[in-house]
């Protein structure tokens, strides 16, 4: 543990192998540097593998040819609404019509989304194959070769599988249509949520324990519990919300007492159970972060409020909290998009594994972005490969601009 | 009744205070005062403080609670459970060592990635990189520790694991496999290692350097014999964090690892780990009342007091570090 007595050390320095002890210090210090370029790799390794996943062309066959669909020679997005609804009678048998128009009467249904459920309905185009970014720009001849001999009907396209409609449609099982509008805002509201609880908590427990708490047992095993509660795995916090939030305050998770919810049908696995578990996991975290920026604050200015002669309160709320509010928010920002990106909990807590709906207030069932991905990628297919990766560039970027608004408040505000 | 004692306690003191300096000064009762409001939000800023210690209770009450049902339910024996080989829930095979020796395979897989190649970047970024190196490198290792788990487990699955099937063939390597996940798992944690390490590194005070430098010691002397050896109680605290991050993380392991326990030592097998089992089980339709449920909370108290084991020691271990030092 400690470093060698100086004699020893000074015997081993000043034996004349020099030479020997020069190459060695070069070879040591290229495995330093190695070391740090494989960490670089990875990152490169990583992202190349997201980005070659979520572009690439796509080979799309269409069960009926929506040319041959088209009236007196007019293609069918040009046709109104009452010629589509034709075109549906005509090839959906009876029964799938009556189930459409119970989800909603064709009345009610615009011309675009007619011609979007003809397409899905009618034309049904599928993917046939995929192949990655590296493939399409490299094997670009060879792709079309093999699309020439094995599927003559199909078409090939470069798709690029993060677009608008990805991110504005709602769940599907197929993957061309699938979108992440859903979990997009099931992982706004979950976070809503983390925030709205977690934030007072955790400023006042750090404010507690920095400006309140005297030295003795109880306020040292709070300060160890929260510093052991952050390294406890994110699992255990699900199994603690699934054993809380879901079963133990159901009636309250579900709704059901406020009579939202009929009490015999109530389920817990709500965005509320989601929120308040996530909440739980980033406490400890937020309160290390503004404990820090509490601490940094020069204590001439407390003594100077409490010398003209303000109470204890009123020093922190006029001059504590000012002065460490950008070290709060910044340590919150970064907790979050820690909580953006936690899978794990929710999944025990109970996400939805398939829900077309828009979350619409605390107690709507839930899926968020980190689980959409973990679902597709989980699927043998290789096309839900394709749009986990695509999920997964808009959780990066979603979380790249977290952290830089994280960094432009520090930078801001940071003295 | 206390105000009017201490009116009138006032009042004494207020006259005797008059007949010593004739009365001149006027009187300001400087005692502290009690503001029914200060004391409210006192006590809720307590509450907010309390409430981790209410999380912690909550943790051991709920794990321990359903766990003592999975142990007194008739087809469980706790014996089973801590020596049985076979975990298999549907003929009430309940042993866990399978579900242990996958993690910790991963997790030795792990460590063996993360900890010479986090210490290699600690050395390298505390003792060799020149300011401009380091401004490039810490924003990367950045980026790798805030990328979300959920995206390793997907590289782990249509990356490493084709890298490794396409180098050591597709015989030799399952599509699910504990290699594959354990390396990937190394990189996530390498940015943890890392910057515990820099930290203990740079802790470590400048004299002992400038002292090895005047005996003539190269760089890589003051680095290997000097500095490492004196910040190495901070460098296994890392290394136990580290350990403690392996076995708690869960996505890689539900992706890319396996969907079945199987008692193997081969890391080239598919396995499944604790918290692999524990997301696949709750991730399906699970009803309350099972005994599969019970199981999952039996597991999970065991994981909870490896991995609070590991970071209590982790963290007696940097106490004694600082002491040292300071």
């Amino acid at each position: 543990m400690n470093p060698p007595p100086f004699s020893e050390a000074a015997d081993s320095f000043a034996s004349n192998n020099l030479p020997r002890r020069k190459k060695l210090a070069t070879l040591w210090q290229i495995v330093f540097q190695v070391s740090t370029i494989i960490g670089i790799i990875a990152l490169s390794a990583l992202l190349y593998n997201i980005i070659n996943q979520s572009f690439g062309y796509v080979a799309i066959e269409n069960k009926i040819d929506p040319q041959s669909l088209a009236v007196d020679g007019v293609p069918i997005e040009q046709l109104g609404k009452e010629e589509l609804v034709l075109i549906l009678e005509e090839n959906v048998s009876k029964g799938k019509l009556r189930q459409l128009g119970r989800e909603k009467p064709f009345e009610e249904r615009s011309q675009e989304e007619m011609y979007g459920l003809v397409i899905d309905e009618v034309v049904e185009p599928q993917i046939v194959k995929t192949w990655l970014l590296s493939e399409s720009l490299i094997q670009r001849d060879q792709i079309q070769a093999e699309m020439a001999e094995e599927y003559p009907q199909a078409e090939l396209v470069f798709r690029s599988w993060v677009n608008k409609n990805f991110i504005s449609s709602p769940q599907s099982s197929k993957p061309l249509f699938a979108g992440i509008r859903t979990a997009i805002l099931g992982s706004l509201w979950t976070i809503a949520i983390t925030i709205l609880f977690a934030f007072p908590l955790a400023v006042g427990a750090a404010i507690y324990l920095e400006e309140y708490a005297r030295d003795n047992w109880f306020n040292r095993l709070i300060q160890t519990n929260i510093n052991n509660l952050a390294g406890v795995p994110s699992i255990i916090y699900g199994m603690l919300g699934l054993a809380m939030f879901v079963r133990l305050l159901e009636p309250l998770t579900s709704g059901s007492v406020f009579g939202l919810v009929d009490p015999t049908t109530a389920n817990g696995r709500t965005i509320l159970s989601a929120g308040l578990t996530l909440m739980l996991l980033v406490l400890p975290l937020v309160i290390i972060n503004a404990q820090e920026a509490i601490r940094a604050v020069p204590n001439s200015l407390r003594q100077a409020s409490l010398g003209i002669g303000a109470t204890k309160w009123q020093t922190i709320w006029a001059h504590v909290l000012p002065n460490s509010v950008s070290g709060i928010l910044t340590g919150t920002i970064l907790a979050i998009s820690r909580a953006i990106g936690e899978t794990a909990p929710l999944v025990v807590v109970g996400a939805s594994t398939f829900i077309t709906f828009d979350p619409s207030s605390p107690f709507s069932k839930f899926t968020t972005l980190p689980i959409q991905i973990y679902q597709w990628t989980a699927r043998p297919q290789d096309e839900f490969r394709n749009i986990a990766g695509a999920a997964i560039l808009v959780l990066l970027f979603l979380l790249l601009s977290l952290n830089a608004g994280a960094i432009l408040l520090r930078n801001r505000f940071g003295r | 009744m206390k105000g009017m004692q201490l009116s009138s306690a006032a009042n004494i003191v207020e006259n005797e205070a008059g007949h010593l300096a004739n009365s001149k000064i006027p009187f300001v009762d400087l005692r502290k005062r009690t503001n029914p409001g200060e004391i409210l939000i006192q006590v809720f800023l307590f509450i907010c403080g309390a409430f981790s210690i209410l999380t912690t209770i909550c943790i051991v009450y709920e794990l321990g609670k359903e766990a003592l049902l999975f142990f007194r339910s008739p087809e469980v024996r706790l014996v089973d459970f801590f020596t049985g080989t076979q975990w298999q829930p549907k003929i009430m095979e309940f042993g866990i060592w399978p579900l242990v020796t996958s993690t910790v395979i991963t997790s030795f897989i792990a460590m063996s990635i993360a900890l010479p190649l986090g210490l290699s970047v600690a050395i390298y970024l505390s003792e060799y990189a020149t300011m401009k190196s380091r401004s490039l490198i810490k924003p990367i290792l950045e980026v790798l520790a805030g990328i979300p788990t959920v995206v390793y487990g997907y590289w782990a699955l249509t990356f490493m694991t084709p890298l490794l099937r396409s180098i050591l063939g597709r015989d030799v390597v399952e599509i699910y496999n504990m290699a594959a996940g354990g390396i990937v798992m190394g990189i996530l944690i390498l940015p943890l290692v890392t910057s515990m390490s820099e930290d203990a590194l740079s802790a470590v005070p400048r004299d002992l350097r400038e002292g090895a430098y005047a005996l003539g010691a190269t760089k890589m002397e003051v680095a290997v014999k000097i500095v490492v050896p004196a910040a190495l109680s901070g460098i296994s605290a890392a290394f136990i964090v580290g350990i403690s991050r392996a076995i708690g993380e869960t996505m890689i392991a539900a992706l890319a690892i396996g969907a079945g326990p199987n008692l193997t030592f081969n890391p080239f097998r598919g396995a499944e780990t604790m918290t692999g089992h524990i997301v696949r089980i709750s991730g399906g339709d699970l009803s309350y009342d099972s005994i599969d449920y019970n199981s999952l909370f039996a597991i999970g108290l065991l994981l909870f007091f490896m991995t609070l084991t590991l970071n209590i020691i982790s963290q007696r271990i940097v106490k004694r570090f600082r002491e040292v030092y300071e």
